[in-house]
């Protein structure tokens, strides 16, 4: 009857709380605990974690950036989009835009990159598959992040942050060789 | 003047404006669920590869329109008949400002067509989140401020009706639960409001052109304030109608006051901050600010809900014992009045929302796992789970109380509504697993071709998540099958259904008072605190073991599923 009358007692803060819920507050409250440190422990143990490594930019400067990296280590073409070999260890850019991934990325496996991602226009998604990392990618900001491929293989970029009405065809690649 | 009628099953008693508000609301609320039904069966249709109904323009401004209608009118036009049902009719006491309130009513419905039109006209395909730089019309904008300063009215009027009962002493000692679980919601949905007005006014005067540009970030960081928080006051919501549900149904109190409206409290602090979650693989965010949000905030909130996990079916056990009922650890939930839509609904309500939409939400809310989730289609997985088995079920239960009780009519096709939430419940649950399931496979959501038809490059997902695809989009036409039973009985009881009260026609369904001489109340008494309980608290044993034991299997579903995820992360690339 009281969850919808005043309660029973005028001061019913003062009515002591029942052994029960006493007990299942407390065991949620440690598995909350657990919870939280379980993202900090990762922070230092664990082997997926983003950078926080990101800088304000513009379309033009970002396009700049990708375009010197294109010419300077085009190693082939597919499907009209240059296939780039960038060094290990290098800055490694790709661009968003409506619709495609640009360029193609080639990476040697078990080498790390410094890959920087932007958009040139609206809201894309990084949804690099079939590993299933996720990435929101915005215009006017430039996220790094280092990647460490560990198999070798040909992976799709596809775009999962919906960007109008050819969404569906924004496909990207990245390939990884055996060293 | 008098202006209360008393329902004479319930001895609840109606203010005459507050009932005309409320049904106008709830029959405002179910016009948004009949349309946000027909495009979500465009959507799970056009998803289903082999099926592949819709053309993409047509599917992504249908996925348009089932998210706004569903996430905000259908679900805030019923709100805000709750709130007028927990302060005006719990309370006993007239409704403040019914010309406002009838003012606010008027802004909704406008804001809310307003909106549909645009979406309808094309050129406004932009999702509900409207992510800038991508540009709808001004009116898509403009409708959504219109609705929100509406529902902000309504919150106010809520607040104003509070104080008129404080003042003119309506009832005794303090509010009920309801009513304090109520009055949580309606101070999380204005500061939801309050982010809304925040980020969409400027968006709005940037798509006619007075603003130059909004940054892409910036919007993302506080439009969650409002589309996160609004999700909240569902959860406010929903959980004061489980608490209103086990009182009306087995006379449950709650097993002890401090501890439910703590936990209510815990969700005015912490809920908002949580709205972080959504920005996790954002650049530009810390990951200090990351965890701070999503740990000490959104824990603190998710404690709350673990605790009311544990207290409304706790209070519903404790009163079952007490008729009797007392073998085993689950006599009283076999022997539960399971043919009845508003148990029905409620428990099935209860258990997905806390077991799949809670743990599938603390899951991808932290902060590295989101890696392998964010934008996947486990995310409107997730949220299915909360906010359509948790909040729509849950005010369809509602629905089926208030036919007799504010419509004054029967049930119509009882037997209909007796199968709706097993129908409904059962749909969505099997196309959320199956989503869930995809999304864990990479599948994107908000996606119109996983076939990628027309790319230069190609790739190919694994049959097994078309195959979860197409057993999802079939839970999902049965869930539209269940929502649309609950529209069948709803319009059918309030056109069809045997008159209660000989007053109450067809125009009194839609807002219309009954006639002057059914309010025959002038003021009714003061509403007495609930009766003292004989029983003494705090003994030896547990109240409720069955609860207990049903809290502990989903602590430790819990427990295995998050680790299950964390292990999955570990095997993918290393990032740093």
């Amino acid at each position: 009857m009281t969850s919808f009358l005043p309660p029973s007692e005028r001061i019913w803060w003062n009515v002591p709380v029942g052994k029960q819920e006493i007990v299942w507050i407390g065991i949620a409250l440690v598995w909350c605990l657990i919870m939280f440190f379980m993202m900090p422990y990762w922070h230092i143990y664990g082997k997926q974690n983003l950078s926080n490594e990101a800088y304000q930019t513009t379309p033009a400067k970002f396009q700049a950036k990708v375009d010197e990296m294109v010419e300077k280590y085009q190693v082939g073409e597919e499907a009209g989009i240059p296939i780039v070999r960038p060094p290990a260890g290098s800055d490694v850019y790709m661009l968003g835009r409506l619709w495609q991934w640009y360029p193609i990325l080639e990476f040697e496996k078990d080498q790390s990159y410094r890959v920087h991602l932007s958009s040139m226009d609206w809201n894309h998604g990084f949804s690099l598959q079939p590993v299933n990392i996720n990435l929101q990618i915005l215009p006017g900001y430039e996220m790094v992040v280092t990647m460490t491929p560990d198999q070798a293989g040909d992976y799709a970029v596809v775009c999962n942050e919906y960007c109008g009405i050819g969404h569906h065809t924004m496909l990207g690649k990245i390939i990884v060789k055996e060293n | 003047m008098a202006q209360f009628r008393v329902c004479p099953d319930t001895g609840f008693y109606f203010d005459k404006s507050a009932e005309s508000l409320m049904k106008a609301n709830a029959v405002a609320g179910a016009v948004a669920l009949l349309i946000a039904g027909i495009m979500a069966l465009g959507v799970v249709l056009t998803r289903w590869q082999e099926v592949h109904l819709l053309p993409a323009d047509m599917f992504y401004q249908v996925l348009t329109s089932h998210g706004i209608n569903a996430l905000i009118f259908w679900i805030i036009f019923f709100e805000v008949a709750i709130l007028y049902f927990a302060s005006s009719t719990l309370l006993r006491s007239r409704l403040a400002a019914p010309r406002w309130a009838w003012t606010g009513f008027a802004l909704m419905l406008i804001g809310a067509v307003m909106n549909n039109v645009a979406v309808l006209q094309g050129n406004s395909s932009v999702m509900m989140t409207s992510y800038v730089p991508m540009q709808a019309e001004p009116h898509f904008y403009l409708g959504l401020i219109l609705f929100a300063v509406g529902a902000l009215i309504a919150c106010f009027v809520f607040l104003g009706t509070l104080v008129i009962a404080r003042d003119d002493r309506t009832y005794d000692g303090s509010i009920p639960l309801v009513t304090f679980g109520a009055l949580t919601a309606a101070i999380i949905a204005i500061f939801t409001i309050a982010c809304g007005a925040i980020i969409l006014v400027p968006t709005f005067l940037w798509s006619i052109g007075y603003i130059h540009h909004i940054d892409a970030a910036m919007y993302r960081v506080i439009w969650w304030g409002l589309g996160h928080s609004s999700q909240q006051i569902n959860v406010a919501a929903h959980v004061s109608v489980w608490y209103l549900i086990t009182g009306v149904l087995f006379g449950a109190r709650p097993m002890s006051e401090k501890v439910s409206r703590t936990a209510f409290l815990l969700y005015i602090f912490f809920l908002q901050l949580a709205s972080a979650h959504h920005i996790l693989v954002d650049p530009g965010i810390s990951s200090e600010w990351k965890v701070f949000n999503t740990s000490y905030a959104m824990y603190l909130a998710v404690l709350a809900s673990m605790i009311h996990g544990l207290t409304v079916p706790g209070a519903m056990e404790v009163a079952q014992r007490g008729k009797g009922l007392t073998k085993g650890l689950f006599e009283w939930l076999r022997k539960a009045p399971w043919g009845n839509p508003v148990f029905s609904g409620f428990f099935i309500s209860l258990f997905t929302f806390g077991f799949i939409g809670g743990i599938t939400g603390v899951v991808m809310g932290t902060e590295q796992i989101n890696l392998i989730i964010h934008n996947t289609i486990y995310v409107p997985a997730h949220f299915h789970a909360t906010v359509v088995t948790g909040t729509t079920l849950t005010f369809m239960a509602l629905t089926y109380l208030l036919i007799p009780l504010l419509f004054r009519r029967a049930v119509f096709l009882p037997w209909v509504a007796k199968m709706q939430p097993y129908v409904f419940g059962g749909g969505m649950t099997l196309m959320i697993l199956f989503m869930l399931g995809a999304g864990t496979l990479g599948v994107s959501r908000r996606h119109w071709d996983m076939d990628f038809t027309g790319a230069a490059l190609s790739f190919e997902y694994p049959g097994t998540a078309y195959m979860m695809m197409a057993v999802g989009a079939i839970g999902g036409v049965l869930g539209v099958v269940g929502g649309a039973m609950y529209l069948i009985v709803t319009v059918g009881s309030l056109l069809f259904g045997k008159k209660l009260d000989e007053k109450a026609g067809f125009l009194q369904s839609f807002g219309v008072p009954m006639p002057a001489s059914a309010y025959n109340v002038e003021q009714p008494e003061r509403l007495p605190m609930a009766p003292q309980v004989v029983e003494e608290h705090g003994s030896a044993g547990f109240e409720a073991p069955g609860t207990f034991v049903l809290a502990m299997g989903l602590l430790v579903c819990f427990v295995v599923y998050y680790f299950i995820n964390w292990d999955y992360l570990a095997s993918v690339w290393p990032l740093s």
